[in-house]
C-alpha cells in the first residue's frame, strides 16, 4: 500500500483505531488500519462477521455510534481535509454529498412511510440549493438510471420488491454525485440472480460517473468481479492488501490462503473444503503476537511474540506476516530470522 | 398531529380524490389514506358522525340565534318535554335545549381539540426528544413528566383553573397541561423502538441533521399510537371540559356548554329527563364517534398495511 501523499490520491487513511468501549471492556474493533484510493478505483474489503469492516466505514464517515463506540486515533484524508478534525457541520456537509453510503439490507434501510421519490430528492434537497419541484424533477432521473420508471416515484418501499429497494437505496447514494461511495455489503441481503443484476448496475454507473468505491464484503467472488484493490480483513486489522491480481495469484498472507481454500475449486475435483480451523478471536482478548496464529497452519513459535509489522513489496502488496516475506525485503527477513533464533534460544 | 388536521384531511380528501385521479401521483398518500379510510365502515360511521357536529358548531349561529333563542330565558316555557315548538325540551329557564346544544358544541369541540393540540405538540417534542438523545437529558423529562403524572389530572386541573380564573384559555391550558406526559411516554416508546432501525442510520449518512431526523423521520413513523392517543384524548378533554363545568368551575353561565347543561338539569331529573339526558347523549356520541374514527385512522395512515 503506496504511503505517499500522492495528490491523486482521493482517500488516504493512516493509522486508524476504533474501539467499543462498554461495562468497563475495550473492544479493539479496528486497529491500526492504513488503505488508499484513487479518484474512480474501487477497493474490495473482505473479512469475516466482526472483522470490523463495517465499523471501518462508519468511522469514515463518523457515523461510529458514540456511546459505545470512539476514534481513537488515526487520520482519515479525505481531498485533502482530515475528517477527524473536521466540525459535525462540515461532516453533515459531506455525507450523502461527497461520500455516500449503502447499507445492507435494503428492507430497514429505507424509511417505510416516506415515498421512494421523497428519500432521494430529500438527500437533493439538503446538499444542493434547488427548489422542491427540481429535486423531484431530479429524483425520477435518479429513479430512471437505476431502472425504476420514473413514475414510481410517489411509490412506497413496501411495495417494491427487494433488489428494487437496493436500486432505490443506489439512487439515494448516487443523487449528489458522491466522489466516494461505500457499499457495506450491498448484495448480502439479496439472492443471486438479482445481486449479478444490482452489482452489473453499481459496476456501470461507478464507471459512468468515475466514482471511488469501497466494497465491503464477504464474498471473494462479488470482489473478483468488481474491484481493483482488494483488502483483506481479520480481528480488525488489514492482513493482506494490494492490487487484485497481486492478492489472488500471489497470496501472501495465511488467512488470505484460508479464504481461497474455503471456496470449491472447479478444476479440482475434492471432495472436501478446507476451511480455516477455529473462530475468530475474542475482540476483548485478542491473542498475543500475530491476531492470526492460533488458527494459523504455518505459525511457528516466535508467532505467539512478535507482532507483525506491514510489509509492503514495490507494486503495493502488502502483508502482515513473519513467515510470507518476499525476497525482496532481504533486510527484514534478517530481523525475523533472528528473533526466531531469539525465541528459539 | 392535531385531530383537526387529521378530520380536515379527511373532509376535503374527497374533492382531492378526483383532483388526484385528474393528475395522476400529485398528493397522492391523501388519496391513499382516503382509499383505505373508506374500507372501514365503522370509522365512517364516526367521521359521518363527527361532520354533523362539526357542522352544527360551524353553522350554530343560524341553525339558532344565540341573544334570543340560546340565553335568552323565558320562565313562562320551563321543564317542557320534547315538541314540535321546542325540539329536544327546554330547560329549567325556559331555554331550547337543541339551540342550546348546538351552540354549546362549539366549546366542546374547541376545547377538545385545541387543548389534544397543544399537549401532542408539547408532549410529543418532549417524549421525542428524551427518546432520541436517551441519557441525562431523557431521564430528566421524563422524571418532571412523572411528577406530573403523580398528580391525578382532573385535580391539576381543577388547581389551575381555581387559581388562574374560570375562563376558555385556562380550562383548555388546565387540561392539555395535565395531558402532556401520556403523549411524551407513547411517543418516546415509539422513538426509542424507530432510533436504532437502519433508515435512521442511513438518514444520517446521507447527512440529515438531527431535527430533520426527528422532523422527518422519526415523527412520521412513530405516528400512528399518538393519533389513537390523540382521538381518545379528544373525547378525553370534552369530558374534562364538561366534568369541569360540571362542578363550575369551566364554562360559566349562561353560556351553553355540555357539561353545565348537566349540571343544571341534574335538579330536575326526576321531573324533566329530557333535561340532562340530551346533553349526555351528545357527550357520549360525540366521544363514541372520536374513538372509532382515531381507531380507522390509525389502520389507513400505516402505509405497511395494505388493504
Amino acid at each position: 500500500m503506496n504511503k505517499t501523499h500522492d495528490t491523486d490520491n482521493l482517500l488516504t487513511v493512516e493509522d486508524l483505531n476504533i474501539v467499543y468501549e462498554a461495562d468497563g471492556e475495550v473492544t479493539k474493533a479496528v486497529s491500526g488500519l492504513s488503505l488508499s484510493l484513487k479518484k474512480g478505483e474501487t477497493l474490495g474489503l473482505i473479512g469475516e462477521t466482526g472483522a470490523g469492516k463495517t465499523t471501518t466505514a462508519l468511522g469514515l464517515m463518523r457515523l461510529v455510534p458514540n456511546p459505545p463506540g470512539r476514534v481513537v486515533s488515526g487520520k482519515v484524508m479525505y481531498e485533502g481535509q482530515d475528517l477527524m478534525q473536521a466540525t459535525e457541520d462540515e461532516m453533515r456537509g459531506i455525507r450523502g454529498n461527497k461520500i455516500s453510503m449503502i447499507f445492507q439490507d435494503p428492507m430497514t434501510s429505507l424509511n417505510p412511510v416516506m415515498t421512494v421519490g421523497d428519500q432521494i430528492s430529500e438527500v437533493i434537497m439538503i446538499h444542493q440549493d434547488v427548489t422542491k419541484a427540481e429535486s423531484v424533477e431530479k429524483s425520477k432521473e435518479m429513479l430512471e438510471l437505476v431502472g425504476i420508471p420514473g413514475a414510481r416515484a410517489g411509490d412506497f418501499p413496501h411495495q417494491f420488491s427487494g433488489g428494487m429497494k437496493q436500486r432505490v437505496v443506489i439512487a439515494i447514494a448516487l443523487a449528489c454525485n458522491p466522489n466516494l461511495l461505500i457499499a457495506d455489503e450491498p448484495t448480502t441481503a439479496l439472492d443471486v440472480t438479482i445481486q449479478a443484476q444490482v452489482l452489473d448496475l453499481m459496476k456501470e454507473l461507478k464507471d459512468k460517473y468515475n466514482t471511488a468505491m469501497i466494497m465491503i464484503t464477504h464474498d471473494l467472488g462479488v470482489v473478483a468481479q468488481v474491484c481493483d484493490k482488494v483488502a483483506i480483513m481479520y480481528a480488525g486489522e488489514i492482513v493482506e492488501s494490494g492490487a487484485i491480481r497481486d492478492v489472488y495469484e500471489n497470496t501472501q498472507h495465511p488467512y488470505t490462503k484460508g479464504l481461497f481454500g474455503s471456496i470449491p475449486n472447479l478444476d479440482s475435483d475434492e471432495d472436501r473444503l478446507n476451511p480455516i480451523k477455529g473462530l475468530m478471536p475474542d475482540p476483548t482478548n485478542l491473542p498475543s503476537g500475530c491476531r492470526f496464529h492460533p488458527r494459523c497452519p504455518d505459525a511457528t513459535a516466535i508467532c505467539a511474540k512478535v507482532k507483525p509489522e506491514p510489509v509492503i513489496t514495490e507494486s503495493g502488496h502488502m502483508s502482515r506476516c513473519l513467515n510470507s516475506l518476499p525476497a525482496a525485503l532481504d533486510e527484514r527477513q534478517d530481523d525475523v530470522q533472528e528473533l526466531k533464533m531469539v525465541a528459539g534460544a | 398531529m392535531s385531530n383537526e388536521m387529521t378530520l380536515d384531511k379527511a373532509q376535503t380528501s374527497e374533492t382531492e380524490v378526483s383532483a388526484v385521479r385528474a393528475a395522476p401521483k400529485k398528493r397522492s398518500q391523501w388519496a391513499e389514506v382516503w382509499h383505505r379510510l373508506k374500507r372501514d365502515k365503522m370509522a365512517l360511521c364516526g367521521l359521518a358522525i363527527l361532520t354533523v357536529v362539526v357542522f352544527a358548531a360551524v353553522f350554530a349561529d343560524f341553525i339558532a340565534d344565540y341573544e334570543t333563542v340560546v340565553i335568552a330565558q323565558n320562565l313562562g316555557d320551563r321543564l317542557q318535554g320534547p315538541s314540535a315548538q321546542y325540539w329536544l325540551g327546554t330547560d329549567e329557564f325556559g331555554r331550547d335545549i337543541f339551540a342550546r346544544m348546538i351552540h354549546g358544541s362549539r366549546v366542546s369541540l374547541l376545547v377538545g381539540v385545541l387543548s389534544v393540540s397543544i399537549s401532542i405538540v408539547l408532549g410529543g417534542s418532549l417524549g421525542a426528544v428524551a427518546g432520541y438523545y436517551g441519557g441525562k437529558l431523557d431521564n430528566v423529562i421524563m422524571r418532571v413528566m412523572d411528577v406530573f403524572l403523580a398528580v391525578p389530572s382532573i385535580l391539576l386541573a381543577i388547581a389551575i383553573v381555581s387559581a388562574l380564573g374560570a375562563n376558555l384559555i385556562n380550562l383548555m391550558f388546565a387540561i392539555s397541561i395535565s395531558s402532556i406526559p401520556s403523549y411524551a411516554r407513547v411517543v418516546r416508546a415509539s422513538v426509542l423502538s424507530i432510533r436504532d432501525q437502519e433508515f435512521i442510520e442511513a438518514a444520517r449518512a446521507i447527512g440529515a441533521s438531527d431535527f430533520r431526523i426527528i422532523l422527518r423521520h422519526i415523527i412520521p413513523n412513530s405516528l400512528a399510537p399518538v393519533i389513537v392517543q390523540g382521538a381518545l384524548g379528544v373525547a378525553g378533554a370534552i369530558l374534562a371540559t364538561a366534568g369541569l363545568s360540571f362542578i363550575g368551575l369551566g364554562i360559566q353561565p349562561p353560556e351553553p356548554e355540555w357539561g353545565a347543561m348537566l349540571a343544571g338539569g341534574r335538579q330536575y331529573l326526576r321531573h324533566a329527563w329530557h333535561v340532562t339526558t340530551f346533553p349526555g347523549l351528545a357527550i357520549m356520541i360525540t366521544i363514541l364517534a372520536l374513538n372509532l374514527l382515531g381507531d380507522g385512522l390509525r389502520d389507513a395512515l400505516d402505509p405497511r398495511l395494505k388493504h
